[in-house]
């Protein structure tokens, strides 16, 4: 299993390593061998052409779906991740594409849904307000007027900045947001990506799901591409042009170098 | 929402970065971040005219109601205390019962049994205290009543969680088992012929006085200062919490007026059960069941709005895969609302068994549950799931009264009442369909 450490990055160790993960769902194999690293203080991009595994990777990390073979290194040391609240005590947070929200909970019961506050029993509001505005504030996210309004008045902007917010409230370490700018309009996908940035500056983890490249090139310190399960390779984001990520994203390799052997297993 | 991010500093006043967006105006409920007494009017109304217009159409329905009632009842006398008390214990029923549908309604599921199983629990509660068969102290019994009613909507609620079977099926079957469980258990009743409560008995007594007893005028007014007292501190107190934590916090007069309009409505309400209602003799003070049905509304509400397994149930309302992302127990919540819903059902059917002063097998299990769907969509519980009060189930119930009650003193048919209940259940699924309607497509406008 160890021999698969090939591509580590070897600055530092990074905060979450994925070793040799399988996945398989009757038969069909949805991940195959899969090596990621995820290190803190960095944007790493998950990119692949639909049914690559995306989805199914990131929901063995957020501990959605069991693993069949492989393991998790968390800051170095070997952690199961079973279920989503093993998860969420290592300190991973998923920031979902959609159906994270309740529409008719408000900003605050949002961000606190099932973590809620309480004093002798009852929901503790007042406490939970100021929290939650104090982490707005802190990831300026300052558009909203008031923080008591529900959640089905906001902007799609707005709510994936809630969903961030709800995210990193759990001092979280490792934030994977799920195709945060799907659906957003120029502006907001710019309010998304520099609330990204924030992020990785306040030194945690990110993982970003996406498709769309712009965003990949403007956000990412890193990329990993994945190919029919498989994950063919992770670099700093500069080692790759637009041209390189697609062929790596339709072929599974390079056609001059190594895209054959992608192809045969 | 059109501003860049980096343009707003951390402490900016939120209305600096809204002047370069005016939609996001728009878009915020006013009444949030008002401050003064003329800015919650102002909110109030623009909220209204959006179509979010909370209590007020049933606020709006009531009046009609006893204006055209009062207006065309035979010697005005649907205004009299005796029809007006008469009013609140035909009423009662149907509150509890709304109250115990909107935990299936706010869960976003129907329960189309309460009526029957409702009336299981009543019958086995009035069973259990012939003095002449088991003859069990009264609160024994209720406990026991409760408890299958509770045992009930458990089984329901597995059924509906587990097996992710339709509530709508399960319950109809529900219905049709509680309707035959019922009959069942009446024909235990002693001897022959089915129970009733009257007697001798003490605790055929007291089941009989949860809608009959009456309360001493002098403690009445007592027990409504009590209240109202508590109330209104409870009330003061957080918002004054909120003022001196630097949170928004309405206005202290705001505080004050709904503080006063709730002590008005309790002084109404004493002063009208404290006139003499009896023809002959004594008949004066607060029926029992008004502070049953406030009691059972206070706890209902405290358990929604303030603790956690409350938010979890508008949260699943809302929306389910949100919730259980969080890490909700939906299976739990569910099975638990289902049983919460069933015993609360009982405790309706209790007062009604109470109000006939026994059982017998004329109980409309299928109509009483049409009048808790109705009353509380009435009140402004939405059909679709996370919306909803369980004063909107009294509020509802009371239209519901006073519509039937109106109509006995009229003379008008059963026929003639079930057809304008049923126009108004639909009157009020509308109202909840086109305001649901209206709100969505907001959402998508603004995106």
């Amino acid at each position: 299993m160890t021999a698969a450490v090939a591509r580590a990055s070897a600055k530092a160790e990074p905060l979450l390593q994925v070793r040799e993960l399988d996945k398989h769902f009757g038969p069909v194999q949805a991940l195959y061998h899969v090596n990621l690293d995820l290190p803190a203080g960095k944007v790493t991009a998950l990119v692949g052409d639909n049914g690559a595994g995306k989805s199914v990777l990131t929901k063995c990390i957020s501990g959605v779906y069991q693993v069949d073979h492989g393991q998790f290194l968390w800051e170095g040391k070997e952690a199961h991740i079973r279920s989503t609240r093993d998860a969420a005590r290592l300190g991973i947070e998923t920031v979902y594409q959609d159906l994270a929200l309740a529409d008719n909970l408000d900003i605050v019961q949002n961000m606190f849904l099932g973590r809620e506050r309480t004093r002798s029993g009852l929901l503790d509001e007042d406490n939970m307000e100021r929290a939650a505005a104090e982490t707005l504030a802190g990831l300026r996210v300052t558009t909203v007027r008031s923080i008591r309004q529900p959640v089905a008045s906001l902007s799609g902007g707005q709510r994936q900045s809630i969903a961030v917010a709800k995210a990193v409230m759990w001092n979280s370490k490792l934030v994977i947001m799920d195709e945060p700018t799907a659906a957003l309009g120029v502006v907001q996908t710019k309010q998304v990506l520099d609330l990204t940035r924030r992020l990785r500056d306040r030194g945690l983890a990110v993982m970003v799901i996406s498709h769309n490249l712009n965003d990949v090139f403007e956000v990412a310190d890193r990329i990993a591409v994945m190919y029919l399960g498989r994950l063919v390779i992770q670099e700093d984001a500069s080692t790759f042009d637009r041209q390189s990520v697609v062929e790596y994203m339709t072929t599974g390799g390079l056609s001059r170098s190594d895209g054959r052997r992608a192809r045969e297993n | 929402m059109a501003d860049a991010p980096e343009k707003t500093e951390l402490t900016t006043a939120p209305d600096v970065d809204l002047t370069a967006v005016p939609d996001v105006v728009a878009e915020v409920p006013p009444a949030l971040v008002a401050q003064s007494l003329g800015e919650y009017v102002r909110a109030w109304v623009s909220r209204i005219s959006a179509g979010e217009s909370g209590v007020l159409p049933v606020v709006v329905a009531m009046v009609a109601i006893v204006v055209v009632f009062w207006t065309i009842s035979p010697n005005h006398v649907f205004l009299s205390a005796v029809n007006l008390v008469n009013l609140f214990q035909q009423s009662a029923v149907i509150m509890v019962l709304a109250m115990a549908e909107g935990f299936a309604l706010v869960l976003g599921e129907i329960d189309l049994s309460v009526g029957f199983v409702g009336a299981c629990g009543a019958a086995i509660t009035v069973q259990l205290v012939q003095p002449l068969t088991t003859n069990w102290p009264w609160w024994a019994a209720i406990i026991a009543g409760l408890g299958f009613c509770a045992a009930f909507g458990a089984i329901q609620g597995t059924l509906i969680t587990r097996l992710r079977l339709p509530s709508f099926i399960v319950t109809l079957a529900g219905f049709l088992i509680a309707n035959g469980l019922f009959l069942i258990i009446l024909a235990f009743g002693p001897f022959s012929g089915y129970p009733n409560l009257q007697g001798f008995s003490n605790n055929l007594k007291i089941v009989y006085n949860l809608m009959w007893g009456t309360i001493d005028p002098t403690i009445s007014w007592v027990l409504a200062a009590v209240v109202v007292a508590g109330v209104g501190f409870s009330m003061w107190l957080s918002d004054h919490r909120r003022r001196t934590s630097g949170l928004v916090a309405p206005p202290a007069s705001l505080t004050f007026i709904k503080i006063g309009l709730i002590a008005a409505v309790a002084i109404v309400v004493v002063a009208i059960c404290n006139t003499n209602r009896a023809v002959f003799g004594v008949l004066e003070g607060v029926p029992w069941v008004i502070p049953i049905v406030l009691a059972v509304l206070g706890a209902w509400t405290i358990l929604l709005q303030r603790t956690k397994y409350g938010r979890y149930v508008y949260a699943i309302g809302g929306n389910p895969e949100a919730a259980r992302r969080a890490g909700v127990d939906l299976a739990v919540v569910r099975t638990v609302g289902f049983a919460l819903c069933s015993m609360t059902a009982g405790m309706g059917m209790m007062l009604y068994a109470s109000l006939l002063g026994g059982m017998n097998n004329n109980v409309q299990g299928g109509q009483y549950v049409l009048f808790a769907v109705a009353a509380a969509v009435i009140g402004g519980t939405s059909l679709m799931g996370g919306r909803g009060k369980p004063l909107h189930g009294v509020l509802g119930g009371l239209v519901i009264g006073g519509i039937y009650n109106g109509m006995y003193l009229q003379g008008y048919s059963f026929e003639a009442q079930y057809i304008v209940t049923g126009l108004v259940l639909l009157g009020a699924v509308t109202i909840d369909a086109l305001s649901r309607r209206g709100a969505t497509s907001g959402s998508v406008s603004r995106i």
